[in-house]
């Protein structure tokens, strides 16, 4: 007698969380190429991090960071103002992404060209906010290789070093991110997506964009708050 | 297309994320106007941001929304990062003492 063995229908595999076949991640390959360049991101802002934390505790002493990045205003030195003003703007940023990665799954061509371009804006607002600190910073004599031997950099050499390796490295990622999403704009606008049907283009973009917001979190922690 | 057929969140959700994104940063930034011992400090400074992280991740980044073997495949070596950090960052502290 032969016994009877059971075999589960071929799409209940499939959806399964641990279901291979044509596409294991159940994800397109151009969103999964993505995660995987997000994923080697992570380790190369993840490196820097170390590297920073490293030279951070081997240095007898480090620039209080709450008074080298204050603001001056009405006569009130208001400490990391200008970076609490640049992470709102990014997380805003965050927020207009994902409401155009909304409009694009409502298949809404227009809303999601607006809320891309709002997106792109408060990115150059960022940037210049950066421009504008950099600016600052480069004025009052630090450098890459060099800091003022006075208050409030004391000598610290590594604080120039680190400070413009994390930040304009992470400048660089905001900068390519609003190419890359005014190209997807222009792209949505001409109606490139909406013949192909798949919107799927602006997601993928989310998902870098979204991601450079993620590395500022680690960044305004470790090397601003810290 | 599988994935098409996958949940979205709706505008809702990223609203509500979006303002605790708000929430957390303000805070962040009182816990650091705060005063506060280094170590109180240091641990809420980073729960903080990884509540952040978790929510750009899942939400904004549909991690959440995905098949879980995706989710192991991204965050899983993330977790080498740690190990980055264990084996690089005593050589610092050495630095310091052998300065003393």
């Amino acid at each position: 007698m032969q016994s009877e063995t059971k075999v589960a229908p071929l799409e209940e595999v499939l959806k399964s969380d641990w279901g291979g076949g044509k596409s294991p991640f159940g994800v397109s390959w151009g969103k999964l190429m993505m995660w995987l360049f997000i994923l080697s991101d992570a380790f190369i802002f993840g490196g820097f991090l170390v590297g920073y934390g490293t030279l951070r505790i081997s240095s007898e002493k480090w620039p209080e960071t709450g008074k080298v990045f204050a603001l001056n205003l009405f006569g009130y030195e208001v400490p990391l103002l200008l970076i609490a003003f640049m992470t709102f703007i990014l997380v805003s940023s965050s927020g207009w992404m994902a409401l155009a990665v909304n409009a694009a799954y409502n298949r809404d061509k227009k809303r999601t060209v607006t809320f891309l371009l709002l997106t792109c804006l408060f990115g150059l607002i960022f940037l210049g906010c950066q421009a504008y600190e950099w600016g600052k910073l480069i004025h009052e004599g630090l450098r890459p290789w060099f800091a003022p031997d006075h208050p409030p950099f004391d000598g610290v050499r590594n604080f120039g070093a680190c400070f413009f390796m994390l930040t304009g490295f992470h400048g660089l990622h905001v900068l390519t991110g609003v190419i890359y999403l005014l190209i997807i704009a222009l792209r949505v606008a001409s109606g490139v997506y909406e013949r192909r049907g798949s919107y799927e283009a602006v997601e993928i973009a989310g998902l870098y964009w979204h991601f450079v917001d993620l590395v500022w979190v680690f960044i305004f922690t470790f090397f601003y708050l810290f | 297309m599988a994935h098409a057929e996958r949940k979205h969140p709706q505008v809702k959700v990223y609203l509500t994320v979006w303002l605790w994104l708000f929430v957390l940063s303000f805070s962040a930034y009182f816990v650091d106007l705060m005063n506060l011992p280094f170590v109180l400090k240091a641990i809420l400074l980073v729960v903080i941001a990884l509540m952040k992280a978790g929510l750009i991740a899942a939400y904004f980044m549909h991690l959440r929304f995905e098949k879980l073997n995706l989710v192991y495949t991204i965050v899983l070596p993330l977790i080498l990062l740690l190990a980055l950090a264990a084996g690089v960052m005593p050589d610092g502290l050495s630095a310091l003492m052998s300065r003393w």
